[in-house]
C-alpha cells in the first residue's frame, strides 16, 4: 500500500474545526501532548510499516525544506 | 484621498401623509435603503406589494464595503431585472492564489460550471450596486423610497406596527401591516424591538482599504498568510471596477483603530506590499473588528429581520450581502401569500426556519475560515502553518487551507415545506435546493431556464402534466419539449429529467417536490405542504 497524498477526508472544514476545538482549554504543553498522542494513535490504526515510513519521511522532509526559524 | 466615484445626493421630499397629518396604513415598510432593503422592496413590488422604504441618510454606501456577489444573488437580481447589468459591469474572476510567507502555497480555480446565465462570482463596488438599485426603486410604481426618514420608535401591535419617524420637517407617525428591518448589523430596529443578537466576537482587527492604481496584477484573488511585508498577519488583495483594488490587512488585537486609519500609517503598509515602484492613491480606509452573530427570531410580531440586521458574519467568503439577498428571495413570496390570505401565518414562520438554518450554516463557514486565518492559540497556529507548509507539495493539505469558502446557497434539505422523494433521483436537485439554470430554446430563440419560471409555483415537467390549484394558488406547467426546448439536453441532465419526471418549484425557484410521473393528488398534497396548509 502507498501513502495517500490526495484529499481523502469528506467535509474537511468540519474535520479541521474538530481538531482545533479539541485543544480548547488546554495549556500549550497539553496541546502539544495531545497532537503527539494523535500521531501515535493514527500510526497504530494504520499499522502498515511501509505507509508509516513514507509518512514519517514526508513530515521530516517537508519540515526541513522550510527555512529554519520560520516554523511557529 | 482620490475619488473615482462621486456620491449622489438624493432629494428629501416631505410625504403627503406627514404634510396632511393623516396617519396612513401601508402594507409593507422596509427600514434601510442598503442593498438588502432595496432588493426586498423590489421583490415585494415584483409580487405586487406596494412598499415604502425609509432611510435615515440620502446617499449610497460610503466606501465600497461589500465587494463580491455570487451566482445565486445575481440570479435573484436577474429575476428583478437588474442582474444582467451587474454581471456585465462587474469584474469576473475565477482564480484565487494563496501565499504562505514568500511562496505560492496553493492556487484554486472557481471552475464555474459552464452553461449558467450568471457567473460564479463578480466583484462590484457596493456604491455602484446601490445606485442602480435606487434607480430601479425610482422606476417602480410600487416602491416609495423616502430619504432622510429616521425611525425613532416602533410600536409592535397585534395586527400592525406604528412607526414614529423623524424627517427634516419634524416627527410623524405611520402604520404598517408589516415592517421589514434591513438596517444592518447595528440595527436600531433590533434594539428597539429588544431582540437578542448573540454569537462570537473575534479578538482581531482588520484594516480595509480601497486603493486606485493602474497595476498589471491579474484579475485574481490573492491571499497571503504571514507575508514578508506584513509579518505574522494575513493580507487580501482583490480587484474591483475602475482600477480600484480592495486590500485587507489583519492588524492583530492590540491595534489602535484610529491610529491605523491615518494615511501616514496606511500608505507605507500598502507601498511595502505593492513594491516601491507602484503608484497608487487611497480611496477609502476603515478599521473593523468582526463578529459572527444571529438574531434569536427572524420575526418578532409584525417586524421581520433580513440581511445583516438578522445575522452578521466575517467578510471571508463574501457571505454578508449574498446571504441577505437570499433572505429577501425567501421572504417575499411567503409574505405575499399570507397578506392575501392564501396561506396561514405558519408559512411566514418557515422564513425563520429556512433562513436561520442558512444563517447558521454561513456563520459556521465564516467562523471556520476566521479560525484558520487568525488562530487563537499557539498550537492551532502551529497546525495552521503545518497545513500551509504541506500544501506546497501535498494535494491532501490543499483543501484544508481556508482563506474563506466563497458563498454558495444553503439548500433547505430539512425544510418542513419539502415533500421527501419517494422515487430515486440522480443529481444535486434534492427538495429544498435552489434550481439549477440551463440553456434552453424558446420559440426558436436562445434563452435560460430560470428566466422561464416566473413569479409563482411551477410544475417543470418532462412529460404530460396539468396545472394544479390548492386554496386558490395555482402551479402552472412548464413542459420541456412543449413550452421550452432542451436543445443541448442540459435541463434533462441537471434535473435527471427522465421522461415523465415532474418538479414542483416554489416561487423562489427552490425545489419543493419531484416525482417520476405526474399525479394530480400527489402534486396537490405537496403544494398544500409548501403553503403550510397541512
Amino acid at each position: 500500500m502507498k501513502l495517500i497524498r490526495e484529499p481523502n477526508i469528506r467535509d474537511q472544514d468540519l474535520f479541521y474545526a474538530e481538531l482545533i476545538n479539541s485543544q480548547r482549554d488546554m495549556s500549550e504543553e497539553q496541546a502539544d501532548m495531545a497532537i503527539a498522542k494523535l500521531a501515535l494513535i493514527l500510526a497504530n490504526h494504520i499499522g502498515d510499516r511501509t505507509v508509516l515510513s513514507e509518512a514519517i519521511a514526508l513530515a521530516r522532509d517537508n519540515t526541513l525544506a522550510t527555512p529554519q526559524g520560520e516554523t511557529a | 484621498m482620490f475619488q473615482t466615484y462621486t456620491y449622489p445626493e438624493y432629494a428629501y421630499r416631505q410625504s403627503e401623509e406627514q404634510r396632511s397629518g393623516q396617519v396612513r396604513r401601508h402594507p409593507a415598510v422596509v427600514i434601510g435603503a442598503g442593498p438588502i432593503g432595496m432588493t426586498q422592496a423590489l421583490d415585494f413590488a415584483e409580487r405586487g406589494i406596494p412598499t415604502v422604504i425609509l432611510d435615515d441618510n440620502n446617499t449610497v454606501s460610503v466606501g465600497s464595503r461589500a465587494v463580491c456577489y455570487a451566482k445565486r444573488p445575481l440570479e435573484i437580481w436577474d429575476r428583478l431585472g437588474v442582474g444582467e447589468e451587474f454581471a456585465a459591469k462587474g469584474i469576473q474572476w475565477k482564480v484565487g492564489k494563496v501565499f504562505f510567507r514568500d511562496e505560492l502555497a496553493y492556487q484554486f480555480d472557481l471552475l464555474p460550471e459552464a452553461q449558467h446565465k450568471m457567473p460564479a462570482m463578480i466583484n462590484y463596488q457596493q456604491y455602484h450596486l446601490e445606485e442602480r438599485l435606487v434607480k430601479a426603486c425610482d422606476d417602480s410604481s410600487l416602491v416609495d423610497l423616502r430619504w432622510k426618514h429616521k425611525v425613532l420608535a416602533i410600536d409592535n401591535r397585534d395586527d400592525h406596527a406604528v412607526l414614529t419617524v423623524e424627517t427634516p420637517d419634524g416627527i410623524f407617525k405611520l402604520e404598517a401591516d408589516w415592517v421589514v428591518a434591513a438596517d444592518g448589523a447595528n440595527s436600531d430596529t433590533r434594539r428597539m424591538i429588544g431582540a437578542d443578537f448573540t454569537g462570537q466576537f473575534f479578538q482581531d482587527r482588520f484594516l480595509i482599504a480601497d486603493v486606485v492604481m493602474k497595476a498589471d496584477f491579474p484579475t485574481e484573488r490573492w491571499f497571503w498568510f504571514d507575508p514578508p511585508f506584513h509579518r505574522n498577519q494575513s493580507v487580501l488583495l482583490h480587484k474591483q471596477c475602475d482600477n480600484v483594488w480592495r486590500i485587507d490587512f489583519q492588524l492583530g488585537w492590540d491595534a489602535d483603530p484610529n491610529e491605523e486609519k491615518k494615511p501616514e500609517n496606511v500608505i507605507p503598509r500598502i507601498q511595502a506590499m505593492l513594491g516601491p515602484d507602484v503608484e497608487f492613491e487611497l480611496e477609502w480606509v476603515s478599521v473593523y473588528q468582526f463578529a459572527c452573530r444571529r438574531i434569536d427570531q427572524f420575526r418578532h410580531g409584525r417586524v421581520i429581520f433580513v440581511g445583516d440586521a438578522a445575522h452578521q458574519v466575517s467578510p471571508f467568503g463574501a457571505r454578508g450581502a449574498n446571504t441577505g439577498v437570499q433572505d429577501c428571495d425567501n421572504l417575499s413570496w411567503k409574505l405575499k401569500l399570507v397578506m392575501d390570505g392564501m396561506a396561514p401565518l405558519a408559512l411566514l414562520d418557515t422564513y425563520h426556519e429556512e433562513r436561520a438554518y442558512a444563517a447558521d450554516d454561513n456563520i459556521g463557514h465564516s467562523t471556520r475560515a476566521t479560525d484558520f486565518i487568525t488562530p487563537k492559540s499557539r498550537s492551532s497556529l502551529r497546525l495552521r502553518n503545518a497545513v500551509l507548509e504541506l500544501a506546497r507539495t501535498e494535494p491532501f493539505a490543499r483543501p484544508l487551507v481556508n482563506s474563506g469558502r466563497l458563498s454558495t446557497p444553503t439548500p433547505y434539505l430539512q425544510s418542513s415545506l419539502n415533500t421527501p422523494d419517494s422515487d430515486p433521483f440522480e443529481g444535486l436537485l434534492r427538495p429544498g435546493t435552489n434550481c439549477a439554470d440551463a440553456p434552453i430554446r424558446k420559440k426558436g430563440q436562445d434563452a435560460w431556464l430560470l428566466n422561464q419560471l416566473g413569479q409563482g409555483f411551477v410544475l417543470l415537467s418532462f412529460g404530460p402534466a396539468e396545472p394544479v390549484t390548492v386554496h386558490g394558488v395555482t402551479a402552472t406547467v412548464l413542459q420541456v419539449g412543449r413550452d421550452i426546448e432542451d436543445a443541448q439536453g442540459i435541463v434533462a441532465q441537471r434535473y435527471d429529467g427522465q421522461p415523465g419526471t415532474v418538479y414542483l418549484i416554489r416561487p423562489d425557484q427552490h425545489v419543493a417536490a419531484r416525482w417520476r410521473r405526474f399525479d394530480a393528488a400527489q402534486v396537490q398534497a405537496a403544494l398544500a405542504r409548501a403553503l403550510k396548509l397541512n
